[in-house]
């Protein structure tokens, strides 16, 4: 018995050792390669970036022929101001959809999530114009507003439900201690649905951060380029300085991968805290 | 270097003092040269600069291969710049009929270019003008001179000495004799197809008949041409249908590959990457006896965004690409695009010259599919993309190939 | 809105459920559902000499009809299809498994590995394309060194160049990206699965493979419909980015890769020396909106309802 548990539970770990290895091999190609000369970057890809192989020049070229610390500043800004738009504004609508029972509450829900199914890139052609309409071209208000649209629907889906499942009793109380409405929002409500914010944070946020197509067509001007979009043009920019590119690659990465492992535990409790039932 | 890092800083700086800098006008330039970046930034654009100091002009580019549409999104939303690099004839025609180039007619220097230059960026009619032209690209081939001495190879002169050395640098198993890919597809059409087509159907003739419906591509001459790609094939890199533009360049400047069908555009970058000696020869002809024929192709234009504010500033930086002194450092700072003025210019870059010696002994022509077989819907110029392509990677027969532009050309063509 | 906050007679107006609900409406109704209702009355139109005309549906005939149009929809329809099926079949599997092994209590080191298989799904897609087009390069030879290290070098291709293979070959691309988040999903499902049903199991004398099957499974099968309904949406719609960059826009070879977003993307905007066609653009994004809607009622009312989930 105890024997089988042993083989089982190796089996199980060499399984996931080898997935492990697969999902990180790739990023872990990039960055070695990064620091390495042209020559040996073709001559021996998987060659550790030692002696002669060593070359920071890859790196020169980004830090000084582009403009990523503003690229990722324009990523970092549409990012967190329209998570924080989708999460407040989302807990809200959530709350008042799971709180209060007025004319046609149900079908203002069905409609607020119906987003969930319908990408907002089918309506490219006349946001577009829209945004021009409102003066907001290449502006990073025009990416906020568009990814916090974006964002609400499934953030109202996940709040709701859970919501619905949390007991109405905490907010009578509070209502029986004369609290008024806002009052409960923000002092019971909000510290109620914390568990499941990093939910909605991490499934906003990674289709937020790796958009390619708003900033395309919304944003491309230089002065509003996200991280993702100048990696896209920085690859074209430098096509055969691959030491270049691969730096350029692995600083898109590094942040995120901070980032990532700072936050895996909080964002990773968050998913699995029941919130995503399916 | 250091330089481009502290422009970039200061326009940051400067982008946040907006409003309280001097009275300075910005224009920028919209282009597909984004490997130029450098060229422009430092040799041309401080020139008109120190001339026009009231005048700050910023070479913006985009990646080539979504240029077009990265413009097209720009000029819809109002958020393009304020000069438009032009592409040739088709499409920046419909680009002006779309009222997003700007008439430019007025421009004196115009007069310094040929009537040929300027048809490129004319209505059919030539009444209106919305490009001032600006640089013609040479097609052939370059080559590894170190590989060429090595294993004793002349440089080709007709279809069967092209073979012969193909044959050749095969054999010996040193060098892939071509770096070339199709998964970019346009690299296939425009450094294969109209690269070596022109021989077959003898330059601007066989162009032109296609305009006047007196001929067919599915005629002979045609068809050759999707015969010379099939048999390419045998002599491209292992993969080459996963090997896109960058790929190739690769393979050639690390001295890979032997010869690299392409055009003078790439000198720049070639020298620069490329640690052994370049040379180029022409599009080989047919046979010893006939005609030799190049692509000179009309490239690039220079035009206005309809929708600028800043029209007097764009007029002044348009009027300064017709002078002598624009088309000297033009020539001389980007060798390989060669000014469309008729100034008398002289090509400093040895293979440059190479190049322009080819004017010398070939009959020019352009580009096939460009003046008007790319007006409808599918273009010409983008069928020739996915066809070329597919020939190469044997997945369509030279015949079929054919047959397939032609039945679309018709779709919409009437000659 | 006006409907939602009518009144009623018995009590006063509730101002702050508009307060609550009024900002997070606006937003969504200007910036996502307003374009969306833009684009279906644009694909009504044609462009013309004075500006556009009114066509009814002629647009969509045209799509479906006319060689030129109908060949690319329905290459690009037909991908899209393979690609859903190819994610249901390889990646919500594979997803299922590594969430099944991840959630077996006894498992030390969980957190490590959740968090290395999240990982490739926070990448953004410019970097994974790059990354895995010099991976399968032929020229830069990480893989076929890497299959003649285990002997089967003679079996490599350059797999992302050939018609035959391109769209499998992105397909898994996209798969080892975004497998993290059915993952996700489906490990979360299988905690929620209450200990005592599976110690009741346990106690019945059922193996950990057998409560997985007969135990887990029909729990989690709730999370299995929800996935299947996500794949179904990200296939049609987050796709674009992928394929645009690790194909272009031209989704080669021989629009082998080509997918509705791609398409609408040169429908739309042009493409080298074909230029956009606002109108036919607005066409392309309607009939993809159709095509979803289709296929989220399905989910809606077949899958869903047997599977009960508003149960409660």
């Amino acid at each position: 018995m105890l024997i089988t548990q042993r083989l089982s539970s190796a089996g199980i770990h060499a399984v996931l050792i080898a997935y492990s290895l697969l999902a990180l091999f790739p990023l872990a190609l990039i960055v070695i390669n990064s620091f390495k000369s042209k020559k040996a970057i073709f001559r021996d890809p998987t060659g550790l970036p030692l002696g002669d192989n060593f070359s920071s020049k890859g790196y020169d070229s980004v830090l000084n022929n582009s403009d990523f610390p503003l690229y990722f500043g324009n990523s970092l800004t549409v990012t967190c101001v329209s998570l924080v738009l989708i999460l407040l504004l989302g807990a809200m609508a959530a709350h008042a959809l799971s709180e209060y029972r007025f004319p046609g509450d149900s079908l203002i829900g069905l409609y607020l999530i119906l987003g969930i199914m319908v990408p907002i890139r089918l309506g490219t052609v006349a946001l577009l114009q829209l945004i021009v309409d409102l003066g907001l071209a290449n502006t990073l208000t025009a990416l906020i507003l568009v990814y916090t649209a974006q964002g609400l629907p499934i953030a109202i889906f996940i709040f709701t439900e859970f919501l619905r499942s949390v007991s109405k009793e905490i907010k009578d109380s509070a209502r029986i201690d004369g609290l008024s409405e806002y009052r409960i929002f923000f002092e019971v409500v909000i510290p109620l649905v914390r568990p499941v914010i990093a939910t909605v944070a991490v499934f906003s946020m990674i289709p937020i951060w790796n958009d390619l197509w708003f900033p395309l067509i919304l944003s491309p001007g230089e002065e509003t380029r996200t991280v993702t979009l100048g990696v896209q043009q920085f690859i074209g920019q430098y096509t055969v300085n691959w030491g270049a590119v691969l730096a350029a690659l692995s600083v898109a990465i590094l942040p995120v991968l901070v980032m990532y492992i700072i936050f895996s535990k909080q964002l990773i409790r968050g998913i699995t805290a029941g919130a995503v039932k399916g | 270097m250091a330089i481009n890092a502290m422009r970039s800083g200061l326009l940051a700086v400067g982008m946040c003092l907006t409003g309280t800098a001097a009275a300075q006008t910005v224009i920028s330039i919209e282009s597909w040269r984004a490997e130029d970046q450098a060229i422009w930034d430092d040799l041309i654009l401080p020139v008109f600069e120190a001339q026009n100091p009231d005048i700050d002009v910023q070479f913006k580019p985009t990646t080539a291969t979504e240029y077009n549409a990265a413009l097209n999104a720009r000029l819809a939303g109002g958020t393009a710049g304020d000069i438009i690099t032009c592409r040739p004839f088709d499409n920046a025609l419909a680009m002006y009929e779309a009222g997003s180039l700007a008439e430019i007619g007025s421009i004196a220097g115009l007069s310094n270019f040929s009537d040929v230059a300027k048809a490129a960026w004319s209505t059919d009619s030539g009444d209106a003008k919305f490009c001032v032209p600006m640089a013609s690209v040479i097609h052939g081939f370059m080559y590894n001179k170190d590989a060429f001495a090595e294993l004793e190879i002349e440089v080709p002169k007709t279809e069967s000495d092209f073979y012969a050395v193909l044959d050749k640098i095969k054999e010996d198993g040193t060098y892939i004799p071509m770096a070339m890919g199709t998964k970019d597809q346009w690299e296939a059409a425009t450094m294969g197809y109209t690269n070596v087509g022109p021989s077959y159907w003898a330059g601007e003739e066989g162009r032109l008949a296609l305009i006047s419906g007196d001929a067919k591509l599915t005629d002979d001459v045609y068809v050759q041409v999707f015969e010379q790609m099939a048999k390419w094939t045998s002599y491209l890199g292992n993969g080459y249908q996963a090997q896109g533009y960058t790929d190739s360049q690769n393979l050639f400047t690390l001295g890979r590959a032997a010869i690299y069908p392409t055009g003078s555009w790439e000198i720049t970058g070639f020298q620069e990457n490329a640690d052994f000696e370049l040379g180029a020869f022409a599009p080989p002809r047919k046979d010893a006896d006939s005609k030799c024929y190049i692509s000179d192709h009309t490239d690039i234009g220079i035009g206005m965004n309809a929708a600028t504010e800043n029209k007097e500033a764009v007029m002044k930086f348009l009027e300064w690409t017709t002078s002598a002194e624009f088309a000297e450092i033009l020539t001389n700072a980007a060798p390989g695009f060669f000014s469309l003025s008729t100034h008398d210019i002289k090509v400093e870059n040895a293979l440059a010259q190479e190049f322009v010696a080819m004017r010398g002994e070939c009959e020019p022509t352009i580009r096939l599919a460009h003046q008007i077989l790319s007006r409808g819907e599918p273009a010409l110029g983008n069928q020739l993309w996915t066809l070329t392509a597919n020939v190469i990677n044997g997945s369509q027969t030279p015949e079929d190939a054919a047959k397939e532009a032609q039945a679309n050309l018709d779709g919409w063509f009437k000659p | 809105m006006a409907n939602t906050e009518r009144p009623t007679h018995r009590r006063p107006i509730r101002w702050y459920i508009l307060v609550f609900l009024a900002p997070a409406t606006l937003i969504y109704t200007i910036f996502a559902i307003y374009p969306i209702l833009e684009s279906l009355r644009l694909s009504l139109f044609q462009a013309n000499e004075n500006g556009a005309t009114f066509e009814g549906l002629a647009n969509y005939a045209r799509l479906i009809q006319e060689p030129y149009w109908a060949e690319q929809f329905w290459n690009a329809f037909k991908n899209n299809v393979l690609l859903f099926l190819m994610h249901m079949l390889i990646q919500n599997p594979i997803a299922l498994a590594l969430a099944a092994l991840l959630s077996v209590p006894t498992l030390k080191g969980a957190a490590v590995y959740r968090t290395i298989l999240f990982l490739p799904t926070l990448l953004s897609v410019v970097v994974v394309g790059f990354i895995w087009q010099l991976i399968l390069s032929p020229l830069w030879g990480v893989t076929p060194a890497f299959m003649n290290f285990l002997g089967v070098g003679s079996f490599f291709k350059p797999w992302l160049g050939l018609e035959s293979s391109a769209l499998v070959t992105v397909t898994l691309i996209s798969i080892w990206q975004y497998v993290g988040i059915p993952l996700m999903l489906f490990y979360a499902a299988l905690l929620n699965v209450p200990e005592e049903t599976i110690e009741a199991a346990r106690i019945d004398g059922l193996n950990g493979w057998w409560i997985f099957w007969k135990v887990k499974l029909p729990l989690i099968l709730p999370s299995l419909g929800l996935v299947g309904i996500l794949t179904y949406i990200g296939n049609f719609t987050a796709s674009f980015d992928l394929i645009y960059s690790i194909q272009g826009g031209l989704a080669g070879p021989d629009y082998s890769t080509d997918v509705m977003g791609t398409f609408l993307f040169r429908t739309f905007f042009g493409f080298q020396a074909q230029l956009g066609d606002v109108y036919m653009g607005a066409t392309v994004a309607s009939a993809l909106f159709f095509i979803i809607l289709i296929g989220v009622a399905l989910y809606l009312f077949g899958v869903q309802r047997r599977l009960q989930r508003y149960e409660s």
